[in-house]
């Protein structure tokens, strides 16, 4: 039906997908208005595209797909990408971990404070944050995120290590609810 | 257990994690996580924060804004089309 045109049937996809692209949308750009656009941008793209979805993936996959595609030309346009992907080049100077890990650093004990990891993600520069979001939050395999990055696998694996180091060493620093009692 | 005979140092081990993490090779036997508390609980950390990212999945809505915007710009994008079909 949506194929065919019908609005309330697009609007009744859009109610139903909403939520993920937008958490998609809002985790890979860390910014509210950015991700409303891109949400938006997203659906219009969803509205021109829907009659080429030939059903040889699951609709939800299909759409994520979208979603990202939507993201990654956005930030190429800015030239975002590409500053963060040479980025991974470069040494871990600060993400490092023999550097700062001493016998008395407090290890986050097995438990993450939901919201702390949530505003370490938004604080990870874009280049660590893609990488982390599209392989530890949304599931996708270093092959496939190298593709849509255009880096090589290497790359990727490096990135989500580094990324998952400076998400250590923010949430060593935010204090555990515990802690803060 | 054998001692290992050329032990790596915490940083030759640290520069060898990206790609021993992606393999999804278990290496909790690695010779250097079975001697170095201070690597394990790296580690253990960095298990840590790859589980709890699994459960940062959507609950965010989007405002309402959203959606009047979509269905404005499909509205006008739709105007032309009309028009052009009815031969205007």
């Amino acid at each position: 039906m949506v194929q065919a045109g019908d609005p309330l049937a697009f609007a009744q996809l859009y109610s139903l997908h909403k939520r993920r692209i937008y958490s998609l949308c809002l985790r890979m750009v860390g910014n509210v208005a950015e991700a409303e656009d891109l949400t938006q941008e997203t659906f219009l793209q969803l509205h021109r595209k829907i009659s080429t979805f030939r059903g040889d993936s699951a609709f939800s996959t299909w759409l994520h797909r979208l979603a990202i595609n939507v993201v990654l030309m956005r930030l190429r346009k800015k030239g975002l990408l590409l500053i963060s992907m040479d980025e991974a080049m470069e040494p871990a100077s600060e993400g490092n971990p023999s550097r700062g890990f001493g016998a008395s650093d407090p290890a986050l004990s097995g438990s993450i404070d939901r919201m702390a990891l949530e505003r370490a993600v938004t604080g990870l520069s874009v280049g660590y944050r893609l990488v982390f979001v599209l392989h530890d939050v949304e599931g996708y395999e270093h092959h496939e995120i190298a593709s849509m990055l255009d880096c090589s696998i290497g790359n990727s694996k490096s990135q989500l290590h580094k990324a998952r180091l400076k998400l250590r060493d923010a949430l060593r620093a935010y204090p555990r609810p515990e802690a803060r009692r | 257990m054998t001692q290992d005979p050329n032990p790596l140092t915490c940083e030759e081990f640290q520069a060898q994690l990206p790609e021993l993490i992606g393999s999804g090779e278990k290496f909790a036997m690695h010779p250097h996580i079975q001697d170095c508390p201070r690597c394990r609980a790296l580690l253990l950390d960095l298990k840590t924060i790859a589980e709890a990212a699994r459960e940062l999945l959507p609950i965010v809505e989007p405002p309402d804004e959203v959606w009047k915007h979509i269905e404005s710009a499909l509205r006008n994008e739709k105007a032309p089309d009309e028009a052009e079909r009815s031969g205007e």
